[in-house]
């Protein structure tokens, strides 16, 4: 009923009037069907335990499968961060704080960011592509002719390995860019090992850490939504497919860059109102 | 026709579709449709490849919605039901669909007991015990189980696919395509299946096929669907109704030559155009 209501063919969008309409019913069902999606996880989360048979392997695949890229690109992150800093802070003569640079915005912005990146890039499309290939197969029919709740049962599981497996896919990518930033800055820039970690030390303050890691929680329960909404809305053949992955990518990467800046103001002011938060780390 | 057939229980459709249209975006496929499953009968759905058979099973099976229209489950408007009695009333409906959609990432013997485990509180043995049944009775060697679907021929998928269906003994089975890209020897095997699903138990069988041997010996009543982009304005999607026999014998040149498999009509319209 309400797919005719909505016209959904460009013969519906024949002037500017038609197609603003159509613009404005397709944002408004995008968004009810997101909502929708999202609640139907959230109670498929709080009522069903998914069986460890189906858990394992997606926990296999989302956190120890990562791990090799994520590995690399940190370690990149961390001697990029060093070398494109230190000339700027030897301008100022300022290059012994070389640690606190690099480890601020490991810790703070670029761990979190690095991993959830690689998450929806490694995890999210291959997840897309994998609902999306359900559906085009009939799998996603068969799920729902079999008694089985589709979004639930397919969605909970990957939600699930994703927000709880990000927090440690970020510290892993915070401590390798650590180590391959202080092993640059001490062996090929030449600074002293103590002042680098002298320097990190007392920068880095514990809600530093722990921001990072929350915010992670939530790019990693974006991922997995968007990936999965995509997958589901897949079109037809292999083209749809391949779109559906694209898209994910590019839709959890937007809104991961926009929570992001969003969760850095809140704990910006959050910290401007306890300032007991900014205690040293040790 | 087989010597077990239960006479259908006319007074009550167990699944109507009442009115019912549905298209894909610009696309219409079904055009008010109406159509009645009595309780124990065979019915065979017919038609050219493209005329909408599959979506017409997907509305019957409400897994798809129509676009306008009802579908009744024992009478009742599955609009108006609730998840939980859908979720349990579709337990009794078993669905074979056209590719065979086997999970890809579980092995067949998990893809078989996948509606036993998620529905049933069964301990494994007795799972064991039903799964290999089933895949004997479709023909699979027990090897076969603890294979995945891609390491599986298209025709042993398709098999594998049945025994799914057939795991949960649902009253209703929808078959669509149960023969096609199977051997003849295979065929008849499936067609057997058919037929012994109904004589074991009071089953309602749905049928879509394009093996008319498989129309001779299962069909209790045939249904013939016309692709709606030649079809008269005025006129049914559903041009032919009744047995096979009366199939094979229609005065309907469109019903008389798709049974037959003549295609001498469609050919000089395909040149024409
Ligand atoms: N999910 C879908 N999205 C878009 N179009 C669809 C979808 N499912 C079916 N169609 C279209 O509906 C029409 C009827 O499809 P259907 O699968 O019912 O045909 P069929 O009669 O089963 O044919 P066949 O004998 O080849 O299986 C086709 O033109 C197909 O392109
Ligand atoms: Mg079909």
């Amino acid at each position: 009923m309400a797919s005719s209501l909505l016209g959904n063919s460009p013969t519906d969008r024949t002037t500017p009037i038609h197609w603003l309409g159509w613009m404005l019913l397709t944002s408004v069902r995008t968004v009810g069907d997101a909502a929708i999606f999202t609640s139907t996880v959230a109670l498929g989360l709080a009522t069903r335990r998914s069986r460890s048979a189906i858990l394992w392997p997606i926990f296999y695949e989302i956190g120890c499968r990562s791990m090799p890229v994520i590995l690399i690109t940190g370690g990149f992150i961390g001697m990029v961060l060093a070398v494109q800093s230190f000339d700027q802070l030897a301008a100022i003569g300022l290059q012994s704080r070389l640690g606190s640079v690099v480890n601020v915005s490991l810790v703070k912005e670029l761990g979190p960011v690095l991993a959830a990146t690689m998450l929806a890039g490694r995890v999210g499309s291959a997840m897309a592509a994998e609902i999306g290939t359900m559906k085009v197969t009939e799998q996603i029919d068969a799920l729902q002719a079999l008694g089985a709740n589709p979004v639930m049962f397919l969605v909970c599981p990957r939600f699930l390995a994703c927000v709880l497996l990000i927090p440690a896919l970020t510290l892993l990518a915070d401590g390798i860019g650590m180590l391959s930033g202080w092993y640059l800055s001490v062996q090929v820039l030449g600074i002293s090992s103590h002042l680098y970690w002298f320097y990190s030390d007392s920068y880095i303050t514990s809600l530093d850490i722990i921001s990072g890691v929350i915010k992670s929680i939530f790019f990693g329960g974006a991922i997995a939504l968007v990936a999965c909404h995509r997958g589901f809305h897949c079109s037809s053949g292999a083209e749809g497919v391949g779109r559906a992955a694209t898209e994910a990518f590019v839709c959890s990467f937007i809104l991961v860059l926009a929570m992001d800046f969003l969760l850095g103001v809140f704990f910006i002011q959050l910290q401007h109102l306890l300032p007991s938060l900014r205690s040293p780390l040790l | 026709m087989s010597e077990n057939f239960t006479p259908p229980d006319e007074s009550s459709p167990i699944i109507e579709l009442r009115g019912c249209s549905r298209g894909f975006g610009a696309m219409q496929v079904l055009r008010d449709i109406s159509l009645n499953v009595y309780r124990g009968e065979t019915l065979v759905l017919i038609g050219e490849s493209g005329c909408g058979k599959s979506v017409t099973t997907k509305l019957l099976a409400n897994l798809l919605e129509p676009s306008s229209g009802e579908v009744f489950w024992n009478g009742q408007p599955v609009s108006q039901m609730s998840a939980e009695q859908m979720r349990k009333d579709r337990l009794k409906l078993g669905y074979l669909f056209q590719g065979g959609a086997m999970f890809d990432s579980l092995s067949v013997y998990e893809n078989v007991v996948f509606g036993l485990r998620e529905n049933r509180k069964m301990s494994e043995a007795d799972m064991r015990e039903i799964a290999f049944t089933r895949l004997r009775e479709v023909g699979l060697p027990a090897s076969a189980a603890q294979k995945f679907p891609s390491e599986l021929s298209g025709g042993m998928r398709k098999r594998a696919a049945l025994a799914r269906a057939l795991a949960m003994s649902p009253e209703i089975i929808i078959y669509d395509e149960p023969t096609t890209g199977l051997d003849p020897i295979m065929s008849d095997v499936i067609n057997e299946l058919i037929l012994q699903a109904r004589s074991a138990r009071p089953v309602t069988s749905i049928v879509v096929t394009h093996d008319m041997t498989t129309v001779k010996r299962v069909a209790t009543r045939v249904v013939m669907l016309f692709p709606l982009a030649r079809l008269p304005q005025n006129e049914s999607q559903i041009i032919f109704e009744g047995t096979a026999e009366q199939a094979f014998n229609h005065p309907d040149e469109r019903v008389h030559d798709f049974v037959h498999g003549i295609s001498g009509k469609r050919l000089q319209e395909l040149f024409a155009a």
